[in-house]
């Protein structure tokens, strides 16, 4: 019999008026990584919570046994003392904060008078160490980017003394190249013994990383994979979550590309809004045609956002410079006002950061762009704007009860489709789409490019920012491949490949450092 | 709706009427005397208007605005100075006044809005500032107002001649107003649902609709009904309505009110949203200075003189009317109708223990543990019903 180092059994957890887990089984066998799959609600982070004691015993039934013990968690920190930590896809580090501060918060090393701040930083160099963070300790958690502060959060789990890893969504904010380290550090923590659970959307990851893979579906288990011998591939994986083939993961579009071009960038520039010396966008130039989708591909940090965000009314940085053009005209667009009445729209890859209010209603997030559409004078008829966030509520397949609902109530799908029907409805002709499928569904993921597909059938311009190669590859006509601010490479995507996108950068990157040492 | 979602709804309605009936018998029902449910809206008017402005500024993300009472004060001190000293028109001074509260508001919108110093920071200079101001205006003494146009203008009652007669202790015009009001709301009930229907908009179930305006219409014949038998119409119920009234619309029914709602719910989105949030956060410290000199006009005709200690605190009892009101500590929600319950409940507990004749210290610990009462109240039950 295999060794199980948990076993989670019967677990059913209600909240009112949901069955959010239901009978739910559990096992993980000890020195393994097991990974959790499953759409948006369907029950994974409920059970992680469960299991970490966030919801404590007695709010839920069923039983976590755990190394052969009944366990009956009612705090985080009793979990915390058998060895399990939860890193949570929101990380929860303090950025004014240092690495070592930050690692020993709520667990503190005392000294005799209140912290002993050199056990404290000696500690947090060792387990920096093991998790392969070349930083100082004394670097505060701002000024590292995520992917560190991903290795940070896991530097912290092991100063707990870690016998079981949970994380959850550890790569969705991460590029390719952080996300690799990320997932092959997890396989070294393996090969000493420990046992990790990774939550994920992306397919891929699970498959090269996961020893087993377990699908929850609709709050109930549906089946573990066997993944020892790294056979299954993705498209086995999302059969058990969406419960049928998914034959074609981007839908079909002939493309209807007009000559015309509906934006065009020249020679564009742009410097970092406090640093004004440091150049983020250099001297970029590309265009999108009518009906066209272009993708934007590169690594975190290529200063693809910022461009974005410099075109759409200089959302973003400082000492911008360059022509823009649209329809074939040249603009001069100096806030986002200019840039919505223009045509544009920035479709923003952090909708609850940038993109919702989530407070309010689906009908006011519809509108926002563009109140003056529904309103009479300065006076919002309010039917009206109801009338239109219904429209576009059964246009995008949006679930939900009502346009009444606050944005907040949807999942993350439902969200993105809301973020859509505000740019739909300010009728833009040229949307940038920065990341528009990041931490949602399959399921959802088809719905978003299947509307990107009708935005260009109606002659609008859509460009993609993503940092998910495959569906650069699967959706766009054309790409352009960004490094450290500049274009290093066009392709149309027939001759377009993720070897060459990435050879195209790692060419970049040495060609730089041959200047460099001239 | 289910009797729990009624609660829920019109929590502060209840604790309202709660209040009133506690106090009424605390009273033996001297609450109710047609002098003092008269006092009762005159002696909360600035509360009232103060925090109409004041719920502008809690949207925009839970900031306040320090500087209220001392804006009272200096633009009250610079009206009893003008007329009392060098007997300038009422008409000027009231326009000029006014002026001098939109410039302060929009001294402070500017660093605020367009510098982003911290609203907490400015509005506390302010608060220094122009206290300071007002009583080098007034000379540090106690200047009285009595110039008989502007206490006319702001202190006087409503008089129909012909129909009133002030010598007589019933005013009938008063209680007309009120039926006719009451009457208008009754009509427009059927009269928007005629023309929604007519234009093919869903119409909700008319019971419910009309039963609130009937209370509605109710509550005002009968405070009509008071007023009328006791001096009449306050000119200053006009102006505070008035100001309700404006800012009701504004912040429910407009696109510029639509903005304060987005500021406070998500600045960033706002912003991407091509809506120049610099210009929202203007403009919320813009009114809000602009009612603090109306507020200060007002309470130097109700109290007939200015001196260096009017509008003392005067912020405070804004901000624990909107608090109480259920506007959001975090800013994003609160609405005018709710501010103004807030309002009234902290004025019926103000005129209750008066009444009462309990020691003003001890209204003070009633006041504030009232505050924090009401604010645990709506986070605790606003948390339940979260997403848990």
């Amino acid at each position: 019999m295999a060794d199980y180092i948990l076993v989670m059994k019967n677990i059913t957890k209600e909240f009112p008026g949901v069955k959010a887990l239901d009978d739910v089984n559990l096992q993980v066998e000890r020195g393994e990584i097991h990974a959790l799959v499953g759409e948006n609600g369907a029950g994974k982070s409920t059970l992680m919570n469960v299991l970490s004691g966030t919801y404590p015993y007695g709010t839920y039934s069923g039983d976590i046994i755990y190394n052969g013990e009944v366990c009956k968690f009612n705090t985080l920190r009793d979990s915390e003392k058998l060895g399990i930590v939860i890193i949570h896809q929101e990380l929860a580090l303090i950025p004014e904060l240092s690495i070592g501060e930050n690692m020993f918060l709520g667990n503190e090393r005392k000294g005799k008078f209140g912290i002993d701040w050199d056990r404290t930083f000696h500690e947090a160099r060792i387990h920096m160490d093991q998790v392969g963070l070349k930083e100082s300790e004394h670097t505060l958690i701002k000024d590292i980017g995520t992917g560190k502060q991903q290795l940070v959060e896991i530097a912290k789990a092991l100063s707990k003394n870690v016998k079981l890893l949970i994380l959850d969504e550890p790569t969705s904010s991460l590029n390719e190249e952080d996300s690799r380290m990320l997932l092959n550090l997890l396989l070294e923590f393996k090969k000493q013994g420990m046992t990790s659970i990774i939550i994920s959307h992306k397919l891929n990851e699970i498959a090269y990383v996961a020893d087993r893979i377990t699908v929850v579906r609709d709050g109930a288990t549906i089946e573990t994979i066997d993944n020892h011998d790294r056979t299954v591939d993705e498209d086995r994986i999302i059969k058990g979550m969406v419960g049928r083939e998914l034959s074609d993961r981007f839908p079909r579009r002939v493309p209807n590309i007009s000559d015309e071009k509906g934006l065009e960038v020249r020679h564009w520039t742009v410097h970092h809004p406090v640093y004004t010396e440091k150049v983020v966008d250099d001297d970029v130039s590309f265009y999108v045609r009518k009906g066209e989708i272009v993708g934007f591909s590169g690594l975190q940090g290529a200063g693809r956002t910022e461009l974005a965000m410099s075109i759409f009314g200089h959302a973003y940085g400082s000492g911008i410079s360059g022509e823009l053009y649209i329809g074939g005209k040249k603009m001069n667009i100096t806030n986002e006002r200019q840039a919505i009445e223009a045509g544009l729209a920035y479709v923003t890859e952090d909708r609850k950061g940038n993109g919702l209010i989530l407070p309010q209603t689906i009908a006011v997030n519809t509108t926002m762009a563009r109140l003056g559409k529904v309103c009479n004078g300065a006076v919002i008829d309010t039917v009206r704007e109801n009338m239109a966030a219904e429209e576009y509520r059964e246009k995008l397949k949006t679930k939900t009860p009502s346009v009444q609902q606050a944005a907040g109530n949807l999942s993350g799908g439902n969200q993105q489709k809301v973020l859509l029907a505000k740019w739909m409805f300010a009728d833009s002709d040229v949307l940038i789409l920065d990341e528009p499928t990041r931490g949602i569904d399959v399921g959802a993921k088809y719905e978003i490019y299947c509307i990107m597909n009708d935005l260009v059938a109606q002659g609008k311009s859509v460009i993609m920012i993503s940092s998910e190669m495959p569906e650069i590859l699967g959706m766009c006509d054309r790409v352009y491949v960004m490094n450290e601010g500049r274009i290093v490479a066009e392709m149309d995507v027939a001759d377009a490949s993720q070897e060459k996108i990435m050879a195209a950068i790692l060419k970049s990157e040495k060609k730089k450092e041959g200047e460099k040492q001239v | 709706m289910n009797a729990k979602s009624f609660v829920k709804k019109y929590t502060m309605v209840i604790a309202l009427v709660a209040v009133f009936i506690l106090f009424g018998l605390l009273t033996q029902g001297r609450l109710f005397y047609p002098q003092n449910m008269s006092n009762l809206l005159l002696q909360n008017s600035y509360v009232l208007v103060l925090a109409c402005g004041m719920l502008l500024c809690i949207l925009t993300g839970g900031n306040i605005d320090l500087s209220v009472g001392s804006t009272v004060c200096l633009v009250g001190a610079l009206a009893a100075q003008l007329m009392d000293k060098s007997g300038m028109n009422a008409i000027l001074v009231i326009f000029l006044c006014l002026a001098v509260g939109a410039v302060i508001g929009g001294w402070q919108g500017f660093w605020i809005g367009y510098i982003h110093i911290p609203p907490f920071i400015c509005t506390l200079s302010g608060m220094f500032l122009f206290r300071g101001l007002g009583r080098v205006i007034l000379k540090s003494k106690t200047v009285p107002v009595k110039d008989a146009l502007f206490l006319k203008i702001f202190a006087s009652y409503v008089q129909i001649p012909g129909l009133d007669n002030a010598k007589e202790k019933w005013l009938p015009s008063a209680l007309i107003v009120g039926v006719v009001i009451a009457l208008v709301l009754l009509i427009t009930v059927f009269t928007s649902r005629a023309s929604r229907a007519k234009k093919g908009y869903a119409v909700g179930p008319l019971a419910p609709e009309l039963a609130k305006k009937v209370i509605i219409a109710a509550l005002v014949v009968y405070y009509s009904y008071k007023l009328a038998s006791y001096k009449g119409i306050p000119v200053m119920l006009i102006w505070v309505l008035a100001v309700v009234f404006i800012y009701s619309f504004i912040t429910s029914k407009t696109a510029l009110g639509r903005y304060f709602y987005a500021v406070g719910g998500n600045e960033k989105a706002t912003k991407l949203s091509g809506i120049d949030t610099r210009r929202v956060y203007f403009l919320a410290y813009l009114s809000m200075s602009f009612l603090a000199g109306l507020s200060g006009l007002l309470m130097a005709a109700r109290i007939a003189s200015v001196n260096g200690d009017t509008g003392n605190a005067f912020e405070m009892d804004a901000i624990g009317s909107c608090f109480i009101g259920g506007a959001s500590a975090y800013g994003g929600s609160g609405t005018v109708a709710g501010i103004c319950i807030g309002a009234i409940f902290l004025g019926v507990i103000n005129q209750g223990m008066s009444i009462i004749g309990l020691d003003n210290n001890w209204q003070y610990i009633v006041k504030g543990a009232v505050l924090l009462i009401a604010v645990i109240f709506d986070v605790v039950s606003n948390h339940k019903t979260g997403k848990g």
